[in-house]
């Protein structure tokens, strides 16, 4: 896009060596059990790397305004998909009020909305 | 129609611009890609309506009693993939899409006229893994792919059906950008966004809707092959997956996909009735956008799908009401439509015979839409002919009946010549009451409970099941004409002149067929889309 802009070497032997420390520390913690953070910093990292490449490596922080949507909107069609998936998985269980009759209690699997979030 | 003093085609066009069989493969003239384009998707829309053929033979008595049922659900799958992602999402963009989006913007050619070539070579490799699937046994999953059958369960050729609809899927996401770019940056001096046709609008919305939603359905398809080849454990309980993630993941694009499918066919119809009622579209505006409102909505309503499959009523919810939703902006759409009618000099001719059908298919398929999006009405009807009728409805009445009218309107500049206008019209007539033969008593049997997909069913249904394959065979009639009549006038029709409507538009302003550059020099636009004069004895409008 930008052939007018030349990134310094300098910038792309950062970014590769940050990368290498970023695969670094997962490799580390994969050894240490965080319990239910295990995903969230393996995910945290996975899109701390995403984002380097697509800013330094794919050029984005150098392009166009329009080239910025273009990539924050595909982005935002991710979340979409994510978040009305989950908004499935995660509903499933909630009490469905006056539709609690006998033959649904004795799978004891009905959640109020708290225990959920609790969870 | 041609005036007396042309009776020649000009010599300087795309179609005398080379003649081996190098100048058709190897080209970058988008206006031939898009006839390698409507070969390829002729071809498989041959292959499924046989699959079609079969299934309406089986179903005409109540014993299925012609294949097994075996047979049958090979039959059903087949009908639908070779249809679905071989014939209707390509049909209209790449086709009709492909020739005249350059042409209606001003543009020589689209902005990458290789990349636009390898998408037809990228859907040509894409269909022969598919049409090997067939070969090598069939596939029986649906052409919805449902796991856990598709993974863990059928024996039928998943593989090479699978990898063929991945990689078809790069030349929608191609074609799409392709699209996109040249609608941004190729536009001729003084075309600015707002005296685009209508057209050009309809195929931007589905552009975005091709790149944002084909990649989530192609990488849902090589997990499928994965977990079937390699057992990883993401859809199949019994290796830890998840069956309903793959609906989820599957119904993304799928659903997203009908607007592929529909969408440009309403670009084709604005462009019809505007030309045939002689009128700027009423609400133009409020057209244009209804497209990008139905792309971005219909990215929010696919759990609609999954309403029995186990979905938390929540979600359920959510999915029914902004279904609801996408109504407003297809009703917008049908509206303006009939309003430009209104005190139009409205002529029917054969392109707008199919424009008048498409609207009031159309409404039929998206209204009965309604009753499916409420939840209530959907856990009784869900896999019954009542879905197999609404989807038919929106699919074959309104993308194939666009189609249809889009190519009879275009076929002067496309070849040069015209078709046959009354064999046309009867034509027209035919498809219309053939399609309604063949879907409506689908409705009815599926509101009395006749599941779809079996092919045995009890024999108070038969009346009905016949009445649709009777209807079928009437089909069959209306599409195999214009095939002949088409074929024939290529050699035999009279030359069209470069506007034998008398419409505006840009593409009517070069000849046909147009040089392979498409205009002799640069248009300049000073004019707003479909400005035509009031007429004299007219109101003033
Ligand atoms: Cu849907």
């Amino acid at each position: 896009m930008s052939a007018t802009h030349i990134v310094p070497k300098k910038i792309y032997f950062a970014v590769f060596a940050a990368l290498m420390v970023f695969t670094a520390i997962t490799v580390a913690v994969s050894f240490v059990d965080l319990g239910p953070l295990n995903t969230v910093v393996a995910l945290g990292i996975a899109i701390t790397k995403a984002t380097l490449v697509v800013l330094y490596f794919m050029h984005v922080k150098y392009s166009p305004r329009l080239t910025k949507l273009v990539v924050l909107s595909s982005l935002f069609w991710l979340v979409i998909l994510l978040v009305m998936t989950m908004g499935d998985y995660v509903t499933r269980d909630w009490r469905t009020y006056g539709m609690n009759q006998p033959h649904s209690a004795p799978y004891g699997i009905e959640r109020t909305i708290a225990e959920t979030v609790n969870l | 129609m041609s005036s007396s003093t042309e009776l020649k085609l000009p010599p300087n066009n795309y179609l005398h611009d080379g003649y081996g069989w190098k100048s058709w493969l190897l080209t970058r003239d988008h206006k031939r890609i898009a006839l390698l384009y409507l070969a390829a998707i002729t071809f498989f829309f041959i292959i499924g309506g046989a699959f079609a053929v079969g299934i309406r033979l089986d179903l005409a008595t109540p014993a299925g009693d012609m294949v097994t049922d075996d047979t049958y659900n090979k039959l059903f799958t087949m009908h639908g993939v070779m249809m679905v992602f071989f014939f209707l999402i390509p049909a209209v963009p790449a086709t009709l899409g492909n020739f005249l989006l350059p042409l209606m913007i001003g543009a020589k050619d689209l902005a990458f006229p290789k990349i636009n070539l390898a998408s037809w070579y990228i859907y040509m490799i894409g269909s022969l893994f598919t049409l090997y699937a067939i070969i090598a046994g069939g596939l029986d999953t649906g052409w919805t792919f449902y796991t856990p059958f598709s993974t863990a369960a059928s024996t039928s050729a998943v593989l090479p059906a699978g990898l063929g609809i991945f990689i078809n899927g790069f030349s929608s996401i191609l074609t799409g950008l392709n699209f996109i770019v040249t609608i941004h940056r190729m536009r001729a001096p003084g075309m600015t966004w707002f005296r685009l046709p209508l057209f050009i609008w309809a195929h931007y919305a589905t552009s975005i809707i091709m790149i944002l939603g084909t990649p989530v359905v192609a990488v849902t398809l090589v997990m499928v092959v994965a977990e079937r080849a390699f057992h990883f454990g993401i859809f199949d309980p019994a290796v830890g997956g998840d069956p309903v993630l793959f609906q989820h993941l599957f119904w993304f694009y799928s659903h997203p996909a009908v607007y592929i499918m529909v969408l440009p066919s309403m670009g084709i119809i604005s462009e019809l009735i505007a030309a045939f009622c002689r009128k700027q579209i009423f609400g133009y505006t409020f057209v244009a956008f209804s497209s990008l409102g139905i792309a971005v909505l219909g990215f929010l309503v696919w759990g609609h799908h999954m309403f029995v499959a186990g979905e938390s009523v929540y979600a359920a919810l959510v999915f029914s009401l902004i279904s609801f939703f996408v109504a407003i902006p297809s009703a917008v759409k049908v509206f303006n439509w009939t309003a430009t009618m209104y005190k139009g000099s409205v002529e029917w001719a054969t392109p707008m015979l199919y424009a008048i059908g498409f609207i009031g298919l159309f409404t039929i398929g998206g209204l009965t839409g309604l009753f499916l999006a409420s939840i209530g009405i959907d856990v009784h009807v869900t896999d019954t002919y009542f879905v197999v009728a609404h989807f038919h409805y929106v699919m074959v009445g309104g993308t194939i009946m666009a189609y249809l009218g889009g190519l009879h309107y275009w076929w002067p500049k496309i070849s040069g010549r015209m078709y046959p206008e009354r064999l046309a019209k009867i034509a027209a007539v035919i498809v219309f009451v053939g399609f309604n033969l063949t879907f409506f008593p689908q409705f009815i049997l599926g509101y009395l409970g006749m599941p779809r997909r079996y092919h045995a069913y009890p024999p108070e249904f038969q009346l009905l099941n016949v009445l649709s394959s009777a209807g079928a065979s009437i089909l069959a009639i209306g599409y195999l004409l214009p095939m002949f009549y088409f074929a024939w006038s290529l050699r035999y029709g009279p030359i069209a002149g470069s506007n034998p409507w008398g419409a505006v538009g840009l593409e009517w302003n070069t000849t046909s067929p147009p040089p392979t550059l498409n205009f002799e020099e640069t248009p300049v636009v000073t004019w707003d889309a479909y400005e035509y004069p009031t007429p004299v004895e007219g109101h003033v409008a």
